[in-house]
């Protein structure tokens, strides 16, 4: 079998300027013997980016098992006993959809920053200690929810019900402490002006999960308990 | 032209200390060599393990110098009590399946060659790949801390099923502490093969080098691909399921413990949980993780016979396709482990189903290697012959596949020696001989000697032998319906099956020992073997076009360009029948000539 070999193409200046802002990748395939170049040009995201999605896709898994695991216990026995949910969850899911706000407002002047398109007045930063701090707030409210709970005698072992509750709750809130902690890396490399603009994209990609996924577990918490 | 320079990846500089170059080393192939060497002492300890277990089955009252100071309780006198054989089998099979058949062909091997055989300088996530490391480190020493802690080990099996394993140590020793040991090690197992799956999946994509596009990635970065795409899937379900047990155990949720669970006559203090909720979760994880153990072998032996056969595959196109088909379909036939859990029968033909069409793209993969064979002029050595060694068991096993992807016939099959013949040869062994196959083929790029080829012939005949004779004769003891997991045989109709036992458990110490042999020479090899050239297999991928063993960079500070698919054999060029993947020479066969 006759194989053609095949001169590596040359990157059009104009199209390795785009892709250069994030500096990674590349044109990997090479030009086919007939010079058609559809399906063969292959430019790959950065590594964070893809990663991001690999994380998301893991996590999502993680809250799979533990959503079958929720409806197969609750249809296995009669021992399921419902309750209602703290009040303050619902702030709390106010503050993190504002969180998320907050952090596309950050991400959306920081873009504006690093395309050059920099305004008076617009200091990123500010928005992104703002999403810190609604996150933080989110987490407290967790713990309030918790404490609620608590005192009306409803512990983790008390019932299934409420083994799935503080389950969900707490695996969810420390995926929470997770993306402040990004939030914070975040912070750190812009006040040094070293931050990529595919960091910034990834955070926000996993804080918006964060607050869908929250929204998808407070539905599940409100139709099964 | 597109420079590699430009990649955004977060380069680590060269280590200069002790500790950053060897112990907390942040370069792919100082991990590849540290999980490989993982590995190795997993495979001792186990291989130990299953010696004992096998001198117990053979003469039940013998004593075994020594193994009473492991457990005076156990093994009163050297004789293991039946809970301590249990406890003995546990630890085999989980350190088999966690940390030998998952770590060293994945974790290991794909660690040190998956950034080089795509051209790039490291993972992208170095940290991360150093913590998946230490990570799946920690977690087995969590699990053989239970040797010595509480009383000894879980004596649940690998797959610590329900209500057993979530009781206490009601349930027998070992069931205490013991199965939270297990649950911690395997959390924190998962949680070391998630962080190494990201860091595969990034490479393969991102990490490219110019010219490599995906159909020209060699059959064991495909593999290995795949088989971290599996990883993601699988680990990222039984990590929950190891939580859930845990807090039944410490906190006293009733997640898998069931009403009025009477367990040794005490009434057990939890109501509601389901039993079968863990052998979905697990088994979710586990069938899949057949294919996490088996996939990477299939890769592998497919890149060794390539090259020592000389040409192409019939079709690696399609032998990639058969191996992510194979992936796909793991994930819907974990039923089939549930036959006789008292499920639905109509779930059971939904599982067997997909259990048969999952023969279909493993009959091709086999198929296009015995096709392709046909008529090569194949090169023998310890590495082909390993490779061969794989197809031979990974055929003789999935045979009796068959008769277990039937519902009727597993239910007289079942926990018996059948289906431990079985997934001995089709997962174990098979991925073993994959083992052995690609340390022969890929040493000398890791540590830049050759290994002994005459004790790696002698060790591949030993094994390869040994090993029919230790599980061919599962397959009959299982039809004769000896019932696994039993650590004697008093009932009247497996005395006669005593001597068969007897049989296996010598064949099983000599075929060990050959093991020992391997070591020998991996060790003897390392430090006084034949320097190694480059190139000393002729092949063709980018590990090939490195220095050996490869610079801490992979390729010196240059980054090759990727003129061609991975495996021109056959042909002409100025360096003989091949043409490596970095070369710009015009490749020309004999056609072409004419």
């Amino acid at each position: 079998m006759a194989t053609t070999i095949h001169e590596p193409p040359e990157i059009e200046p104009n199209r390795f300027a785009d892709h250069g802002r994030s500096r990674n990748g590349g044109w990997r395939d090479l030009v086919p013997a007939d010079g058609d170049r559809r399906g063969t040009q292959d430019y790959s995201p950065p590594p964070s980016s893809t990663a991001i999605w690999v994380v998301l896709f893991a996590v999502t898994m993680m809250f799979a098992a533990f959503t079958s695991a929720l409806v197969v216990r609750k249809g296995s026995s009669l021992d399921w006993r419902t309750f209602t949910l703290p009040s303050i969850l619902y702030f709390n899911t106010l503050l993190l959809i504002a969180s998320s706000v907050t952090l596309e407002i950050s991400r959306r002047q920081i873009a504006r920053y690093m395309g050059g398109l920099k305004s008076q007045g617009e200091t990123p930063a500010r928005w992104l200690y703002g999403t810190l701090f609604l996150g933080l707030l989110f987490v407290a409210g967790q713990y309030v929810a918790w404490l609620q709970l608590r005192g009306e005698g409803l512990y983790l072992a008390t019932n299934p019900s409420s083994s799935f509750f503080y389950l969900l709750t707490v695996t969810h809130a420390l995926h929470v402490l997770g993306g402040l902690g990004g939030l914070i890396y975040v912070i750190r490399k812009l006040s040094k002006s070293v931050l990529r603009r595919n960091q910034l994209v990834a955070t926000a990609r996993y804080w918006h999960f964060m607050g869908i996924l929250w929204l998808y577990l407070l539905l599940l918490l409100w139709m099964k308990l | 032209m597109h420079d590699m320079s430009a990649h955004a990846v977060e380069h680590h500089a060269p280590p200069t200390t002790f500790i950053r170059k060897y112990v907390f080393s942040l370069d792919h192939k100082v991990i590849g060599k540290q999980y490989y060497g993982l590995a190795l002492v997993a495979a001792l300890c186990g291989m130990a393990l299953s010696w004992m277990m096998r001198i117990h089955l053979g003469w039940t009252n013998a004593a075994i110098p020594g193994l009473q100071l492991l457990s005076k309780n156990g093994a009163p006198g050297g004789v293991m009590t039946p809970e301590y054989y249990l406890q003995l089998m546990t630890m085999h099979g989980t350190i088999m399946v966690f940390f030998v058949l998952t770590t060293a062909p994945f974790a290991a091997f794909g660690n040190f060659f998956l950034p080089i055989q795509v051209g790039a300088e490291d993972m992208p996530f170095p940290r991360f790949n150093m913590m998946s490391f230490w990570v799946t480190c920690v977690a087995f020493v969590v699990l053989m801390s239970s040797f010595i802690l509480g009383d000894g080990p879980t004596l649940g099996g690998w797959t610590q099923y329900a209500p057993l394993n979530a009781v206490g140590s009601i349930a027998g020793p070992g069931q205490g502490l013991g199965v939270i040991l297990w649950m911690t090690s395997i959390a924190l197992f998962c949680i070391g093969q998630l962080l190494g799956s990201l860091n595969f999946i990034t490479t393969t994509l991102d990490l490219r080098v110019k010219g490599m596009s995906l159909m020209r990635l060699p059959m064991t970065t495909w593999a290995w691909f795949i088989t971290s795409c599996m990883g993601l899937t699988a680990f990222s379900v039984l990590m929950p399921a190891c939580i859930l047990v845990i807090l039944d155990h410490v906190a006293g949720t009733s997640f898998f413990v069931s009403s009025n669970e009477v367990i040794n006559d005490q009434l057990q203090p939890h109501s509601g949980g389901s039993t079968l909720l863990w052998q979905h979760l697990f088994w979710f994880f586990g069938h899949p993780e057949v294919y996490i153990a088996i996939v990477p072998g299939i890769g592998i032996v497919s890149h060794i016979l390539i090259t020592s056969m000389r040409k192409p595959m019939l079709s690696q196109r399609v032998l990639i396709y058969c191996m992510g088909a194979l992936a796909v379909l793991s994930y819907m036939v974990y039923g089939h482990h549930m036959f006789v859990s008292g499920m639905n029968p109509f779930s059971a033909l939904a599982f067997s189903f997909p259990t048969l069409v999952i023969t279909i793209p493993a009959t091709i993969v086999v198929l296009i290697w015995v096709f392709s064979l046909y008529g090569a002029n194949l090169r023998i050595n310890a590495a082909s012959l390993f490779a061969l060694g794989f197809i031979s068991m990974f055929v003789s096993g999935g045979v009796s596949g068959f008769f277990l992807a039937q519902p009727s016939i597993d239910i007289m099959l079942h926990a018996t020696y059948f289906v431990v013949g079985h997934f001995h040869m089709v997962m174990g062994v098979a991925a073993m001989f994959g083992i052995f196959a690609a340390t022969y083929f890929w040493f000398p790029k890791m540590f830049g000697r050759m290994m002994n080829e005459t004790l790696g012939r002698i060790h591949f005949w030993l094994s390869f032998v040994g090993t029919y004779c230790i599980f061919m004769p599962f397959h009959y003891l299982g039809m004769a319906g000896n019932i696994r997991r039993y650590s004697s045989f008093p009932d009247d109709y497996l005395q006669p099956l005593i001597p068969v036992h007897q049989w296996i458990t010598v064949a099983a110490l000599i075929t060990g020992a050959a093991q020992l042999i391997f070591v020998y020479n991996l060790i003897h090899s390392r430090f006084w073997g034949k320097p190694a050239p480059d190139n000393p297999w002729e092949a063709t991928s980018l590990e090939w076009s490195t220095a050996t063993p490869p610079p801490w960079d992979n390729f010196g500070g240059k980054h090759p360009v990727v003129y061609h698919d991975p495996y021109q054999y056959g042909v002409k060029s100025s360096v003989g029948d091949y043409v490596m993947q970095a070369s710009p020479e015009q490749v020309q066969t004999e056609h072409d000539e004419k």
